[in-house]
């Protein structure tokens, strides 16, 4: 669930749903962004304004996709709750704390898979752990089953460069789960894949977060994917991105391939047109 | 074995075999001197009767070359490191190491001498001067060379420099390392050479001046022979290294 802190925020093309923005969460939220602005120094060209103000809460257990057009911001904006980079300015809160570096128990899954090439799968998806020094036999079994989880028992010795690509970004699924983060943010984790794998991948995702019950942060392009995925949809608009609608995706978990051909869920889609602009 | 597997070792076997054919067609039906061009069939009987001769050669070659290679490494890539690291050990270290790199070695050689004498060391420091440009350059490119994905990847961690430094820009780098390697240890024995042909009283490249002095051609070409089988040698070595210390290398799918 999103809530704006105020109104009107999210500028002139705001059109429809507009009385949920004004929900105000109940108790504290678990991710609170007010005003997030992001702009970029370049030498020799002006400055790139690439996230103008972005303002919306997070609450605990949801999955929120952040969906917009290509270059509009949106992996800026994941970037800057993941503590990877700065804001400019604004406020950016998760689990009580001012994020301004990366947090131990976030998990991020990136486009690319980034597995490293010289690691088996094991090992890759032991990586965080063995960062933090906290390696063992319980970090070792949990990983074997996240990856019996991701359907990829069996191929704990292999190294990365034998698995298709949609076999990697789910090695990079469980790396990213491995330490048991509160929060999971994905940038368009399946972006790279085809169609069906890609519908597999996002079955398999719902599964897993019904597991975990972590909070997930998911940037897509996407519009069924965002909408299939989503407790919540924030829209951005085309760069410097705002926030031009937020979509609470009511249609129940557990959702199934079904759902994406119900009459609601193309109405939500076809709302989430609206918003970015491609349809009325 | 497969048809393609056949052909990749019978060809290069099949080019050698009509080389040496050809070449002890000429010498037998031009009637030219042994001195000159001896046959491939001379310079094998000299390497079997030289055998001793010939091996007591190599032992200082060898020794050269290793040592020469080794210090190159020890040297070249903890320089590597910290070129790679620090912009402004860059910016003060690349050209002279540029420098260094375009005076040829033979112009130095007697000046080496000079400094080490006629033994072993003088033979050693050119092997390294050699062996060491390509270690740094491809190191330094390797470790330059890390996927930002990976480095990422490593920063949404917490990872330590140092941790980022060993469990990944050094593993991502470690296949340009051995590139690097591979080059050094080839021009390691080239070194090696130059040293003996400058001052020398032992090793492959003495005896090939020697035999050639003594007017002993199939000795002097057994010589040869016997330095580029080291080459090769040494260069296996290097490349079982490789594929003992990344066994990743070619498990892809294509
Ligand atoms: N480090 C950077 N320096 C300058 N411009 C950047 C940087 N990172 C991203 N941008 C620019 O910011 C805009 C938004 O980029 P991004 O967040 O990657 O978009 P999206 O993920 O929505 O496709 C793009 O125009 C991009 O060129
Ligand atoms: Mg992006």
């Amino acid at each position: 669930m999103i809530a704006g802190a105020a109104a009107g925020r999210w500028g002139p093309s705001v059109g429809i749903g507009r009385d949920e923005f004004n929900v105000e969460p109940t108790g504290r939220p678990f991710g609170h962004f007010d005003a997030v602005r992001k702009v970029f120094a370049r030498s020799g060209h002006e400055p790139l304004v690439a996230i103008e103000n972005i303002s919306f809460d997070l609450h605990s257990g949801k999955l929120v996709s952040l969906l917009g057009p290509s270059g509009c911001g949106k992996t800026t904006f994941l970037r800057i709750a993941a503590g990877l980079i700065a804001a400019t300015s604004g406020i950016v809160q998760i689990n009580g704390i001012d994020v301004s570096e990366p947090q131990p128990d976030f998990g991020v899954v990136f486009q690319q898979p980034n597995l490293m090439p010289w690691r088996s799968v094991l090992k890759n998806v032991l990586f965080p752990v063995e960062i933090r020094r906290e390696g063992g036999e319980e970090a070792v079994a949990r990983a074997i089953e996240l990856l019996s989880l991701v359907g990829l028992s069996g191929f704990e010795r292999v190294y990365p460069a034998e698995l298709s690509g949609g076999m990697q970004q789910r090695v990079a699924l469980c790396r990213a789960l491995v330490h048991q983060p509160k929060l999971l943010l994905m940038d368009e984790p399946f972006g790279a894949l085809d169609e069906l794998t890609r519908m597999e991948m996002q079955d398999l995702l719902l599964n897993i977060r019904a597991k975990t019950k972590a909070t997930v942060m998911l940037v897509t392009h996407s519009i069924s994917e965002a909408i299939y995925l989503s407790d919540t949809v924030a829209v951005f608009s085309k760069r410097p991105a705002t926030l031009v609608d937020c979509i609470e995706v009511g249609l129940p978990y557990p959702r199934k391939p079904e759902t994406r051909y119900t009459p609601a869920f193309t109405a939500f889609e076809h709302r989430a047109g609206c918003a970015l602009g491609i349809t009325r | 074995m497969s048809g393609a597997r056949m052909q990749r070792s019978i060809f290069p076997l099949l080019g050698v075999v009509v080389l040496l054919c050809l070449w002890q067609g000429y010498t037998a039906l031009s009637g030219i001197s042994q001195i000159v061009l001896p046959s491939p069939y001379d310079i094998g009987l000299v390497s079997i009767e030289q055998f001793h001769l010939l091996l007591q050669a190599t032992w200082p070659t060898l020794v050269e070359t290793v040592l020469g290679f080794a210090l190159a490494l020890l040297i070249g890539v903890p320089l590597a490191v910290s070129v790679a690291n620090s912009r402004l050990l860059n910016l003060g270290l690349y050209p002279i190491l540029v420098a260094t790199q375009s005076i040829p070695k033979v112009a130095i050689a007697p000046i080496i001498l000079v400094w080490f004498g006629l033994g072993i060391e003088s033979k050693l420091a050119l092997a390294f001067l050699v062996a060491f440009f390509p270690v740094v350059v491809d190191t330094a490119t390797g470790l330059k060379a890390t996927p930002p994905g990976l480095l990422e990847l490593a920063h949404s961690l917490r990872a330590s420099p140092l941790q980022i430094f060993m469990k990944v820009q050094m593993p991502a780098a470690l296949p340009f390392v051995f590139a690097g390697a591979k080059v050094a240890i080839t021009l390691a024995v080239i070194g090696a050479v130059i040293g003996e042909f400058v001052g020398s009283v032992a090793g492959l490249g003495n005896l090939v001046l020697s035999a050639n002095a003594q007017l002993e051609g199939p000795l002097a070409w057994a010589a040869l022979l016997w330095l580029s089988v080291l080459g090769i040698l040494l260069f296996s070595a290097i490349a079982l290294a490789e594929r003992l210390l990344m066994p990743w290398q070619g498990t892809g799918r294509h």
